[in-house]
C-alpha cells in the first residue's frame, strides 16, 4: 500500500468509535509510527467489513425470536419448512464473500507488515539488538558501541531495525504505540522493525508471560529528534559501565524492577554470542563465540531475513 | 397404555436385534485406537524430523548407526509379523497347539527384537550418545523407544493370551482377541519399516 | 540403611514443606475441601450410601450414570476454576500502581495456570463428554455405548486428573507457566518445582480417558446406530459428537507426545525443548497448538450439536439446513487442524506462512456463519417457546457473533501483532468459550435434565442464573477488550497504569455478577430437587421432542428402550409420533445389556497414586501402582462374564410401572 492509501486508511482508522474515548491511554488506538498505524488500519477494515454482516445478523437474531416467540400467535408457522436452496445459498455466500475480501487484506497486509521486513524510508536504520533477560530489557546499540537497561532511545522519523534474542524463557517484544511485537527467544534471532514518527516516551512490555517477575517486565521507548538522540547516545557512551563476558554475567542473573542503566562500552559481538551460548549450553562463555558460528545448527523457523 | 396390554414373553428372543456385531465394533474400536496410535508415531516422527541435525557437537548417525545390526533386528520383527500370521492360520482352523506353538515363536522373535534394541541403547549410553547428549540422540531415543515399549506391551499382551488360549481354547472372544493383537502386531512392524527407512538407512546414506 | 537415606527412597521428594502451611489463603481452601469431602463422606455413611454407591455408580457401565457422573465432576471443578477467576480479578483490581495487591507472583501464576487447565481439562472437557454419554446412545437407539467398561476407564482416568490437579492445591504447588506450560520456563532449569509436574501427569492421564472416550464414541455411532438410521438420518448432536471424537482421537495423542516429551527433558535430561544441547522450544509450541486448536472446536462443536436440538425442539420446527449443518460441521472439523500457527504470528514464521494460516483461520468462520444462519432460519416461522434452553441459545448466538468477529480480527497477522496475548485476546476466547461452550452446557443442562432425572429444573431460577450469566459476561470481559487496546497483555500479576484500574474494578464486578449466576445455579438444582415430585416428567418426551431420547420414560429404564426402534426419517421420534408407531414392543423379549465391573473404577483409581509418585519421584510407589493397573487389566481380562439378558418379566415389570405412572 501507498503512502497516500495509508494516510487514508489511517484517517478512517481515526473513526473507530474507541479512540474518542480518550486520548493517551489506547496504546493500539493511538499508534505513534507508521507500522503500528498500518495495524491499527488493518483491523479497522476488517471489523468493518465484518459489521456489514455482524449487524444484520444480530438484528435478526432478536427480530426473529420476538416475532416468532410462541405467544405471538398472528405470526406465520410453517412447521415443515426446513429447506430452501436461495436461503442456503445466499448464507453460504455472504459470509464467503466477507471472507475472500478479509483475506486479500490478510495477504496484503502480512506481507506489508512483515516484522521483518525493512521500513522504506531514505534514511539508514538505526540498529538495535535486544536481549530479554529475567526480567529486564537490555538494548545493544552496536553501530554506537553503547548498550542501556530498561530504556530505550531511537530517533524520531528513522526506522529502527531491531534483532531480537533472549537469555533464558520467552519474552515478546512490544511497544503498542509504535506497532507489531515479536517473541524474543533463546538461542534465536527475530527482527522487527519500527518507526517512530512523532517524539515520545512510550512504553515497552514483554508481552509473553516469563515468570515471576513478568509483571514490572517494562522498558521506556523514547523517540527524540536527532539532537535529543545523539545526547542521549552521549550520555550512554559517557557512562563507566562495561558491557563484556563478566558485566553480563552479572546483569543475566534474575532480577526484578531494575532501574535504568546505561553502559558506556559493550563487547563487540556480544549480541551474536547471546544467540549462540544457549545453542551449545551454557558452557561457552560470551565473547567466546565468533568461532561457533559456523559450526552451529540454526533451528529452521526463525531463520530468515 | 395401561399395564394390562402389558405382557411378558420370555423364551425365545431376536438375536438379529439384541446382539450388535459384537466382532465388527471390537475391530472398528481397534481400528480407530491403531489410528490414535499411528498419531503418536507421527508426532514422534515429526519431532524427529525437526531434531535430525540437533546434534550439538555429538555424534552423528554416521559414527553410531550399526546397519547389519539394525538390519538383522528388523529381520527379527518381520520374521515375526509373519509367524504371527501362521498363528492366525492355525487359530482360524481351530488348531489350539499350532496357534499356540506359533505364537511362541513370535514371542521369542519379539523378545529377540527387544533383547538387541536393549543391547544398542546400553551400547550407545555407554559411549556416551545418550539420550542427554542432544536434541537428535533425545528424538531418537524417544521414537525407537516408544516403538520398543509397544513391542514390549505386545509381549506382555501375547503373554497373556497364551495363558488364556491355554485355559480356554480358541474360544470367539480370544480369536477376537487374537485378531486385535494381530492387526497391534503388523503396526508395529509397519512403524518399523518408517524407522528402519527414515533414521537408520536415511541417517547413514544422509 | 540409616533414616536420612531412607527418607528419600520413601517419599521421594516430599517434605514437610511441602504442605501450605505458611500461606493461609491455601490453608483455608483446602481446609473447605476437607470439609467438603468429610461432609460428603458422613452423608454417604449417614444415609448407608456404601453399597448403592459402589454398586450403581462407582462400578456402573451404564452410559447415563457414566454421563452424569462426568457432568458432576464438571460442576465441581466449574466451582473451583471459578473461584481461580474471582481471585484473579480482585487481585488486578487492587494491585494497580505501586500496589501489589493480596497474591504475590508466585501464587498468582499458578491460579492464572490452574485456572486455564481446570476450565478447559478438568470443567469443559467432562461437560460436553458428559453430554455426549447422557445422549448420544439414546439419541441413535442402542442400549449402551460400544465399550461400556472402557467408558467407565475412560471417566474415571478423568476423575484422577482431576484429582491429582485438587491435590497440588494442599501438597506442593501447581504450574505458574500458563495454561500451555511454554518451554524453555516449564522446563526443569526454569520450572524446578513440582507444579509442572502435577500440570504434566494431571493432563496425560486425563487426556488418555479422553483418546479412549474418543474411539469408544466413533465405534458406538458407526456401529450402534437403531436399523434404518443411515447417517444422513442422524441428530445433529450425534453427528457433532462424531466429529468432535474424531478430532479428540486425531488431536489428543499429539497432547500424549508433546506431553511425554516434555517430561522425558524434565525427568531423564532429555534435549527437546531446552535452550542448550540443540533443544528446541519452538517445536512445542508448534505440538501443544496442534492438538491446542482442535481441542478448542472439541469444545464447542458438540455445544453446537446441543444448541441445533434446542433451536428445532423449541421453535416446533425441523433443523433448518440439516445437510449443509452436517456438512458445515465436517468443515469446521477438517478445517481445525490448519490453522495451529495462527496462535504464534508473532514468533517471526514469515508472511507467506502467517499469511496461510490466517486465511485458514478465516475459512472457518464461514461454515460457523452459516450454522448461525441456520439456527437464525429455523427460528423463521417458528414457535418459539422461551424456555431456559432457548434463552441460553438466543444469548449464546448473539455473544458468539462478537466472539467469532474479534476472532478473525486475531486471524489477522497484522492486526494480531498489536493484539497478541493481550487482554483483547483474553476477552475473545472467553466470548467464544463462556459465550459458546459454557452457555451451550447450561443449555443442554437444562434441556436434557428432565431427561436423565425425571423431573424439570426450576424455570425461574433458571432464568435468573441465565440474565447474571449474561449481562455479568458482558460486564466482565467488554473491559478486557478495552484495556487490550490499551497494550494490558495477560498474566499481570500487577500493573503501573492507574488508568486501567477503573476497567478491572469494572471486571470483578461483572465477575461478581457471574457468582451470582452461579449461586442461582446451584440454588436451581437444590430447590428442584426438593420440589422434583411436582415436577416430575411422566411422560418422557415433556418438550415435544424430536429425537429418539424422547421416546423412552425419564430417566429412561438402564436398558434405555424396551425394544429398538426402527428409525424411518430424521427426527425419528416425531416421525413415530405422526405416525402412531409405539415405542413398546407388542410382546416383551429379554434385552442384552453389559455387567458392571470393579475394573474401570479400580484401574482409573490407582491410576492417582501412580501420578502422585510420579510428580513426588516416588518410585517404589510408582512402580506398585503402575504394575497395580497393569494387573488388574489383566485380571479383568480373564473376566469372560462380561453381559446378561434381563429377563423379559423384569422389562414388563418396569414398562409397566412407567405407563401406570403416565397414565396416572
Amino acid at each position: 500500500m501507498n503512502e497516500r492509501t495509508l494516510r487514508r486508511l489511517a484517517g478512517l482508522a481515526s473513526l473507530a468509535p474507541m479512540t474518542m474515548l480518550s486520548g493517551c491511554s489506547w496504546d493500539v488506538l493511538d499508534p505513534a509510527g507508521s507500522i503500528g498505524i498500518q495495524n491499527l488500519s488493518t483491523l479497522a477494515w476488517a471489523t468493518m467489513f465484518m459489521l456489514i454482516v455482524v449487524v444484520p445478523v444480530m438484528i435478526m437474531i432478536v427480530a426473529f425470536a420476538w416475532r416468532y416467540r410462541s405467544t405471538n400467535l398472528a405470526a406465520d408457522y410453517a412447521p415443515e419448512w426446513s429447506h430452501s436452496t436461495k436461503i442456503e445459498v445466499v448464507v453460504w455466500t455472504i459470509p464467503a464473500l466477507i471472507v475472500a475480501t478479509l483475506a486479500v487484506i490478510c495477504w496484503r497486509t502480512s506481507h506489508t507488515l512483515d516484522p521483518y521486513r525493512p521500513i522504506a524510508s531514505n534514511q539508514k536504520p538505526v540498529e538495535v539488538e535486544v536481549v530479554s533477560l529475567d526480567w529486564k530489557w537490555l538494548f545493544i546499540y552496536p553501530e554506537y558501541g553503547v548498550a542501556s537497561v530498561n530504556e530505550m532511545a531511537m530517533p524520531v522519523g528513522r526506522p529502527v531495525h531491531f534483532k531480537i534474542t533472549s537469555s533464558s524463557v520467552m519474552n515478546s517484544f512490544f511497544i503498542p504505540q509504535l506497532g507489531s511485537q515479536v517473541y524474543s527467544m533463546a538461542g534465536m534471532q527475530t527482527q522487527l522493525n519500527l518507526i517512530a514518527d512523532r517524539a515520545g516516551s512510550y512504553k515497552g512490555i514483554s508481552a509473553n508471560f516469563s515468570g515471576d517477575g513478568f509483571a514490572d517486565m517494562r522498558f521506556q521507548a523514547k523517540a527524540m529528534d536527532a539532537a535529543g538522540f545523539q545526547k542521549w547516545i552521549d550520555s550512554a557512551k559517557a557512562s563507566p559501565a562495561r558491557l563484556d563476558a563478566a558485566g553480563y554475567a552479572a546483569l543475566e542473573k534474575p532480577s526484578e524492577r531494575d532501574p535504568v542503566r546505561l553502559y558506556g562500552t559493550v563487547a563487540p559481538k556480544l549480541f551474536d554470542a547471546v544467540v549462540m551460548q544457549d545453542m551449545h549450553g551454557n558452557a561457552q562463555k560470551a565473547g567466546e563465540a565468533g568461532a561457533q558460528m559456523t559450526s552451529m545448527q540454526m533451528p529452521s523457523a526463525a531463520q530468515q531475513d | 397404555m395401561t399395564s394390562a396390554t402389558i405382557t411378558a414373553h420370555g423364551g425365545h428372543h431376536d438375536h438379529h436385534e439384541e446382539h450388535h456385531d459384537q466382532f465388527g465394533t471390537v475391530q472398528l474400536g481397534f481400528w480407530v485406537y491403531l489410528m490414535s496410535d499411528c498419531v503418536i508415531f507421527s508426532g514422534l516422527f515429526a519431532t524427529y524430523a525437526v531434531m535430525s541435525t540437533a546434534f550439538a557437537g555429538g555424534p552423528t548417525p554416521h559414527t553410531i548407526f550399526d546397519l547389519p545390526y539394525v538390519a538383522v533386528e528388523t529381520a527379527l520383527l518381520l520374521f515375526s509379523s509373519i509367524t504371527y500370521g501362521f498363528a492366525m492360520i492355525g487359530a482360524h482352523k481351530g488348531n489350539k497347539g499350532a496357534a499356540m506353538g506359533w505364537l511362541v515363536i513370535t514371542a521369542l522373535f519379539g523378545l529377540g527384537f527387544i533383547g538387541m534394541e536393549v543391547h544398542e541403547f546400553a551400547k550407545l549410553i555407554h559411549e556416551g550418545a545418550g539420550p542427554d547428549r542432544s536434541g537428535w540422540l533425545s528424538s531418537f531415543f524417544a521414537l525407537v523407544g516408544t516403538h520398543g515399549l509397544h513391542v514390549t506391551s505386545g509381549l506382555v499382551w501375547m503373554t497373556v493370551m497364551l495363558v488364556q488360549v491355554a485355559r480356554r481354547g480358541l474360544t470367539e472372544t480370544n480369536i477376537r482377541r487374537l485378531t486385535c493383537l494381530s492387526l497391534f502386531w503388523h503396526f508395529l512392524d509397519v512403524i518399523w519399516i518408517g524407522v528402519f527407512s527414515l533414521v537408520y538407512l536415511m541417517g547413514v546414506s544422509a | 540403611m540409616d533414616m536420612a537415606k531412607m527418607m528419600p527412597m520413601m517419599v521421594g521428594k516430599l517434605t514437610m514443606d511441602s504442605l501450605p502451611l505458611h500461606e493461609p489463603i491455601v490453608m483455608g481452601a483446602t481446609a473447605f475441601m476437607g470439609l467438603v469431602g468429610l461432609g460428603v463422606v458422613y452423608a454417604i455413611h449417614k444415609t448407608n450410601f456404601w453399597v448403592p454407591l459402589w454398586r450403581d455408580w462407582l462400578t456402573s457401565v451404564d452410559h447415563k450414570k457414566i454421563g452424569i457422573m462426568y457432568i458432576i465432576l464438571s460442576l465441581v471443578m466449574l466451582l473451583r476454576g471459578f473461584s481461580d477467576a474471582i481471585m484473579m480479578r480482585t487481585q488486578q483490581a487492587l494491585a494497580a500502581g505501586g500496589a501489589q495487591g493480596y497474591l504475590p507472583p508466585s501464587h498468582f501464576d499458578q491460579v492464572f495456570t490452574a485456572h486455564g487447565v481446570i476450565m478447559i481439562f478438568f470443567m469443559a472437557m467432562p461437560f460436553v463428554i458428559g453430554l455426549m454419554n447422557v445422549v448420544v446412545p439414546l439419541q441413535i437407539g442402542a442400549r449402551d455405548v460400544a465399550f461400556p467398561y472402557l467408558n467407565s476407564l475412560s471417566f474415571w482416568l478423568t476423575v484422577s486428573g482431576a484429582m491429582l490437579v485438587n491435590a497440588s492445591l494442599a501438597i506442593g504447588e501447581f504450574a505458574r507457566t500458563g495454561w500451555l506450560a511454554y518451554p524453555p520456563l516449564s522446563e526443569l532449569a526454569y520450572s524446578p518445582g513440582v507444579g509442572v509436574d502435577y500440570y504434566i501427569w494431571s493432563l496425560q492421564i486425563s487426556g488418555i480417558g479422553t483418546t479412549l472416550a474418543g474411539v469408544n464414541f466413533i465405534a458406538t455411532i458407526l456401529k450402534m446406530r437403531a436399523p434404518g438410521m443411515d447417517l444422513m438420518k442422524m441428530p445433529v448432536f450425534t453427528w457433532t459428537t462424531l466429529c468432535t471424537n474424531m478430532l479428540i482421537v486425531a488431536a489428543f495423542p499429539i497432547l500424549t507426545v508433546t506431553l511425554a516429551l516434555l517430561t522425558l527433558d524434565r525427568y531423564l535430561g532429555f534435549h527437546f525443548f531446552t535452550n542448550d544441547m540443540g533443544g528446541n522450544p519452538m517445536n512445542y509450541v508448534n505440538l501443544i497448538w496442534m492438538w491446542g486448536h482442535p481441542e478448542v472446536y472439541i469444545l464447542v462443536i458438540p455445544v453446537f450439536g446441543a444448541f441445533s436440538e434446542i433451536v428445532a425442539t423449541f421453535s416446533g420446527k425441523p433443523l433448518f439446513g440439516y445437510k449443509s449443518m452436517v456438512y458445515a460441521t465436517m468443515g469446521i472439523a477438517g478445517a481445525s487442524f490448519l490453522v495451529w500457527l495462527h496462535h504464534f504470528f508473532t514468533m517471526g514464521s514469515g508472511a507467506n506462512v502467517n499469511a496461510f494460516f490466517g486465511i485458514t483461520t478465516m475459512l472457518i468462520s464461514i461454515p460457523t456463519g452459516v450454522k448461525i444462519f441456520n439456527w437464525l432460519f429455523t427460528m423463521y416461522k417458528g414457535r418459539v417457546r422461551m424456555t431456559v434452553p432457548v434463552m441460553w441459545t438466543l444469548g449464546f448466538m448473539l455473544t458468539f457473533v462478537i466472539g467469532g468477529m474479534t476472532g478473525v480480527m486475531l486471524a489477522l497477522p497484522g492486526a494480531d501483532f498489536v493484539l497478541h496475548n493481550s487482554l483483547f485476546l483474553i476477552a475473545h476466547f472467553h466470548n467464544v468459550i463462556i459465550g459458546g461452550v459454557a452457555f451451550g452446557c447450561f443449555a443442554a443442562m437444562n434441556y436434557w435434565f428432565p431427561k436423565a432425572f425425571g423431573f424439570h429444573l426450576n424455570e425461574k431460577l433458571g432464568k435468573a442464573a441465565f440474565w447474571c450469566w449474561f449481562v455479568g459476561f458482558y460486564i466482565a470481559f467488554m473491559p478486557l477488550y478495552a484495556l487490550g487496546f490499551m497494550g494490558a497483555t495477560r498474566r499481570l500479576q500487577h500493573y503501573a497504569d492507574l488508568a486501567w484500574q477503573p476497567y478491572f474494578v469494572v471486571a470483578c464486578a461483572g465477575a461478581g455478577l457471574i457468582l451470582l449466576g452461579i449461586v442461582f445455579q446451584i440454588t436451581q438444582l437444590v430447590v428442584s430437587i426438593r420440589d422434583r415430585e411436582q415436577n416430575r416428567d411422566l411422560t418422557g418426551d415433556p418438550w415435544n421432542g424430536r429425537t429418539l431420547e424422547w421416546a423412552t420414560s425419564s430417566p429412561p429404564p438402564f436398558y434405555n428402550f424396551a425394544k429398538t426402534p426402527k428409525v424411518e426419517e430424521l427426527d425419528a421420534w416425531l416421525d413415530m409420533k405422526k405416525k402412531g408407531i409405539s415405542p413398546l414392543p407388542e410382546t416383551f423379549q429379554p434385552i442384552h445389556m453389559p455387567r458392571n465391573t470393579w475394573a474401570g473404577f479400580v484401574i482409573g483409581i490407582i491410576t492417582i497414586p501412580l501420578g502422585f509418585a510420579l510428580i513426588w519421584h516416588i518410585w517404589w510407589l510408582a512402580a506398585v501402582s503402575f504394575l497395580g493397573a497393569i494387573g488388574c487389566a489383566i485380571v479383568h481380562s480373564f473376566n469372560e462374564d462380561r453381559d446378561y439378558y434381563v429377563p423379559a418379566e423384569e422389562v414388563a415389570e418396569i414398562e409397566g410401572r412407567a405407563a401406570i405412572a403416565k397414565a396416572a
